[in-house]
This record gives structure tokens, sequence and C-alpha cells, in this order.
């Protein structure tokens, strides 16, 4: 059992405000991802949580009990450290007894649970081995089972794939995944990947400069994005935002034509969002649609994306059929299917909804 | 038609391409251990040499079976007590600085408080101060702290003297030490003393050693200290010691050489086991 609740959590390092009142509740047996751009502040929340730090103003309270001046090991937390953090002289076997050791477990209790852990994690042929002799996704395994071992309520997890190869990446990601539903406890996982994001959360906290800009489960934040900062961030490539003038029924862009849609939010200039799978092209200038010209073409096998420039000199990725050829420098005409245009404030990037 | 006698003046190799970057780097090794074990060896000859041959033929081969030179030295002067005394100073000195030196160099290089920055400073300042300007006022404050001709004097002052080498060369290298291994032992649930025990101490082995060489050879062969505070002939070091066979009118250089080859030859030994430690890399591994 494991429920966290963060409530106005504030941290900052001397003058430095690195987080600026976090809340967030986290259930039992959740996977939760923090993601976010390099310095938002979600390694920083996962200390707190941790309490590798002290939080500077606020409350984390974990299964009912303010937790924010019990020492680490007393939290009933594990992590695994970006960099692994083995100790490098101790074999395999003693990386992971050290602290079940110092949890104050008996000998035969320890070497049961380090058994089972090298079972499940296929560690047991490395047991004597030093962290040296090992590869990095072995490393990367002994670093989660020296967590198991302790059967701990919370699993941190510090951008725990960032040290290995593509290759490995996605098979250790669908190892995670599988562990979770395996022990089934609360996962707290660190990243700034939207791919691992996307596909091991429950649930996504988006942070940025040190804020939460929105908590939702992967399709929540791909199709109803609160923000641009969202919108921008989740989704590959990314979704495009056109500044828009509202005229009537229609929106344009200045001097680049202009597109019908129907039921608008009721402001006069708004933002649209929209991803690549929702643009259609057409060859040629047409009345009906935004003006463009072609870029170029990004063929990735079983499609391929067209950048074309709007007259306001955005950038748009379309995706298109690998059968269809677009000439850099072709005039097209941009397209966008009403169901799947997002609609934000120009002011504040807020999402509007009609 | 052969190779070789397509071979013209312009093909002929210089030096530098006939041995190559690395040839000529052996042949600089070579000559530069030549030099620097030179007057080791020539000690270890004349220790088997009387005063006379010595002066006659300085780098000829001794008679090796002649070791009436080692028989004065055991005989005449109180060897195995010197070398006693030697081994407890420098061995009680080493310790203390180590542990002392580690430990405030863990505190300095992990922990942030006030004054940190300063205390280093305070400790580097050290390596400026030439100790052998302040012997008066040392004899002084020995003196009135009743450890005159007493072996802790001579721990103390040492203790001071290898300090802020120590404290600088581990400050320095528990810094390059990954911050998340101490990290991932609190999370373990190991007490700070645990953690500089068991994770922090395996890990500075190497920079420990290299503090530990740096200190022990001054403190074996130091003289000047010994010279000052002790007088009793049973608390003598091996340097002061050895001094018996340096007389005002004459010096039997034999006995003399042969008491250095003797009182070298631990600290030789030590160095040549320590130092496969500190070429091992421990760190190897820790983090990717």
């Amino acid at each position: 059992m494991a429920q966290l609740s963060l409530r106005g959590i504030k941290k900052s390092f001397k003058t430095v405000d690195v987080l600026h009142g976090i809340d967030l509740e986290i259930g039992d047996r959740e996977f939760v991802v923090f993601v976010g751009p390099s310095g938002c502040g979600k390694s920083t929340l996962l200390r707190l949580i941790a309490g590798l730090d002290q939080i500077s103003e606020g409350e984390f309270v974990l299964n009912g009990q303010r937790m924010n001046q019990v020492p680490p090991s007393r939290r009933g937390i594990a992590m695994v450290f970006q960099s692994y953090a083995l100790y490098p002289h101790m074999d395999v076997y003693e990386n992971m007894a050290f602290g079940a050791r110092l949890m104050g477990l008996d000998k035969a209790e320890v070497e049961a649970r380090i058994a089972q852990t090298a079972r499940m994690l296929r560690l047991e042929p490395f047991l004597k081995r030093k962290p040296r002799e090992l590869s990095g996704g072995q490393r990367q395994r002994v670093a989660i089972g020296r967590a198991l071992v302790r059967k701990p309520d919370v699993f941190l997890l510090d951008e725990p794939l960032s040290n290995l190869d593509a290759a490995l990446r996605s098979d250790v990601r669908l190892e995670i995944a599988k562990l979770h539903r395996d022990i089934g406890g609360t996962m707290i996982y660190v990243t700034h990947d939207q791919v691992e994001a996307l596909t091991l959360a429950d649930k996504i906290v988006v942070m940025n400069l040190g804020r939460i800009e929105q908590v939702g489960s992967p399709r929540e934040l791909y199709e109803a994005p609160a923000n641009t900062f969202v919108a921008t961030f989740i989704g590959s490539p990314r979704m495009t935002l056109i500044d828009v003038a509202r005229q009537g029924d229609r929106l344009a862009i200045a001097g680049g034509g202009s597109v019908l849609v129907t039921a608008l939010p009721d402001v006069a200039r708004l933002r649209i969002g929209v991803r690549p799978d929702a643009v259609v092209l057409e060859h040629g200038h047409a009345e009906d649609g935004f003006t463009a010209s072609v870029v170029y073409t990004e063929y990735l096998g079983d499609n391929a994306f067209v950048y074309v420039r709007l007259a306001d000199n955005t950038l748009m990725p379309a995706r298109v059929g690998v059968n269809e050829r677009f000439a850099p420098d072709a005039p097209v005409t941009v397209k966008l299917e009403r169901a799947a245009m997002h609609f934000f404030s120009a002011e504040d990037g807020r999402r509007l909804d009609p | 038609m052969s190779l070789a006698a397509t071979t013209t003046y312009y093909d002929r190799k210089g030096l530098m391409a006939t041995l190559g970057r690395d040839g000529m780097l052996q042949v600089i090794l070579v000559a530069n251990s030549f030099i620097m074990l030179a007057p080791i060896i020539i000690m270890v000859f004349s220790a088997f040499k009387t005063n006379m041959e010595i002066f006659q033929s300085p780098f000829s081969l001794p008679d090796f079976s002649n070791v009436g030179n080692f028989v004065k030295i055991w005989t005449e002067t109180n060897f195995l007590r010197y070398l006693a005394n030697s081994f407890f100073v420098t061995g009680s000195s080493m310790v203390l600085i180590l542990t002392l030196g580690t430990m405030a160099a863990y505190a300095l290089a992990r922990y942030q408080f006030r004054g940190n920055g300063f205390i280093l400073m305070f400790f580097l300042a050290g390596l400026t101060l030439p100790l052998k300007l302040a012997i008066i006022p040392l004899f002084i404050l020995m003196r009135d702290l009743g450890i005159l001709n007493n072996q802790l004097s001579l721990i103390f002052v040492y203790t001071a003297t290898g300090l802020p080498t120590t404290v600088f060369i581990m400050t320095g290298f528990i810094r390059t030490l990954p911050n998340e291994l101490e990290d991932a032992a609190r999370m373990d649930g190991a007490s700070e003393a645990r953690i500089m025990w068991s994770i922090m101490l395996p890990l500075v082995r190497p920079a420990m050693v290299i503090a530990a060489i740096q200190n022990v050879v001054p403190i074996w062969n130091d003289f000047f200290f010994p010279l000052v505070f002790i007088q009793n002939d049973n608390l003598k070091t091996l340097p002061q010691g050895l001094t018996t066979f340096m007389g005002e009118y004459a010096t039997d250089y034999g006995a003399l050489f042969s008491g250095l080859t003797l009182s070298a030859a631990p600290i030789i030994l030590i160095y040549i086991l320590l130092s496969r430690q500190f070429i091992s890399g421990m760190t190897a591994g820790a983090v990717k």
C-alpha cells in the first residue's frame, strides 16, 4: 500500500527557487512519470520524495504520515539512480545485500530475497562479479535489483534508461513495464523522453520551470493538452502552433489564406494547434486553406513527413503517404481536420474549448 | 629485383623513425632510471667496503662477503632499538595523518557549512609553512607540554606537517567521486559513519596511498626534529642513531653506508608494495 500526497511542495537552493508549489496525489500501484525539459525540477522533486534533499516548504505525506523529517531509509522508498551508483568495490551479491542487511534482516532472509530477485532479473550468473565486469544493461538490472531486495512500497527511478544505447533502451523499457505489473508497487519514474512517458505511464505529470503543467493519462495529455507547453511537449513530430485571426467562421493567417471552421471559441485572436496527422496537403494554391510551400520531406519507411512553410513563416510537418511526392519549393494548400484541432488562448496559451 | 636494391638515400630512416616515438621514450626512461638508481647502488656497494676502498675505487664492485660494516652496526649501536623507534614514530604519525586527513577531507569535500572554504585554505596555507623556522617556539612549546625527550613531540610535529598535503590530495580526490554513491547508501539506510567506512574508504584507498607515500619518506628520513627533541639514546630514530659513525675528526663511511642501506630497505619495500595499490583503478565501473 502506498498513497503519496504532495501538498504545496517548494524547494529553493540558497536564493534560487527550483520548485514553486507542487500539489500532487499518487495512488497505490500507480506508475507515474514525471516528464519535462532539463532543469524543470523533476529530478529535484524525486529527491525530495526520496528524502535526499530537505523540503523547503510544504508537506509530503505517505500513507497518512508526514514524511518531511523522516530519513530516506525509513520511508519505505527505494531509488534507482541515473548513473546506477553501484558500489564499485562490492560484487553484485554484496551490492544487493548491503541495504538488506542494514534493514536488520537475518542472514537467511537476505539470502532468500537476493536469490528471488536474481532469478526475476536473470542476474544469477553474475552474483560474484564486480560492477565493472558487467555490461550497461546488466548494471541497470543490478541497480533495480538492489531496490527490489528492500521490498519498498514506492520505487523511484531517475532517468534509468538514459545511459543505455537505443536498442537496449526499448528492451529495458519493456522489462520495467513488466516488473511493475509483477511486483505491483507504486513507481515514480523521471524522464525527459516523452516516448518513455507515453509508453510506461498510468499517469503523466508534465513539469516546466518548477511547476506542474498538467497531470493526466497519456491519452488525456495527447488528446486534450491543457496548454501550448504540454501540446508541443507530447507527440513527435511536435504539434504546430499557428497564430490566427478569427473572421466570422473562418480562421485566417495574414496574407496566407484561411480555413472554414465550425464551432469556434468566442475570441477574436487565438492560437491553433495541429498534429502532423491532422494536416491534409493539396498540390497548388487553392481558395480554401492556408497557402504554403514545401521545404523538405522526411522519409521514414512506413510514412513520410513533409515540412511546409506557411505565410507567417511557421514550419509545419504534415504526415503523408509514402507514395505522395512533394517537390521542394512547390506551392501547396494546407487543410486541417476540425476534429483534430486544438484551440489555445493567444495571450497565455491556455486551452480554449468551444 | 629485390626490395633492398631499390632502397635509395632518402629511404634511409633517421633515429626518430627507426625507434619511433615510443622507442625514444624508452631510451629516455632507461637513462633516467639509471640516474635514479645509481646513488642507491653506490650506497649498497659502499656498505661492503672499508673507508680505504671507498676512496680508492668508489664505483668498483665490492666483495659481498665482507660484512664487517654490518657487524659493526649491529654490535656498536643500538640498531634494532633505533629501527623500532623509527617504525613507531613513522607508523603512529601515518595513522594519525591518514585518519585525521581523510576525515577532514571528507567533511570539506562533501558537507556544505559556513567556513568550509576557509578551513580548506587554512590547511593549504600549511603547505607554504617551513616548520623548521619555528623550531625555537616549537621547542619551548614541547618543553611546556612536558614532552621533550619523548616521541610524542615527534609524532605531533609530523602529523602537523603531513596534514596539509593529505587534506589537499584527499579533498580533490573525494570531490571526483560520484555523489550518487552516498545517496544510494543513504537510501539503503547507512549512517554517515558507515558511508564513510564501507563506501568511501575503499574508494579513496588510491589517494590514501599517494598521501602515505608522499609523507612516509620525509618522516622516516627526518633528522632535524629528532636531533632537537630527543636526547635519550633509547628513543633515537634511525637517521639520528647512525650519526654515531660521523665523528668530529673521522667518519666511518663504510659503516654509515651499511646503516643507510638497512634503513632504506624497509621504505623501499613499502614503496614497492604500495605502488601496486594506487595503480589499480578502484572506481572503474562505479557509474557509467
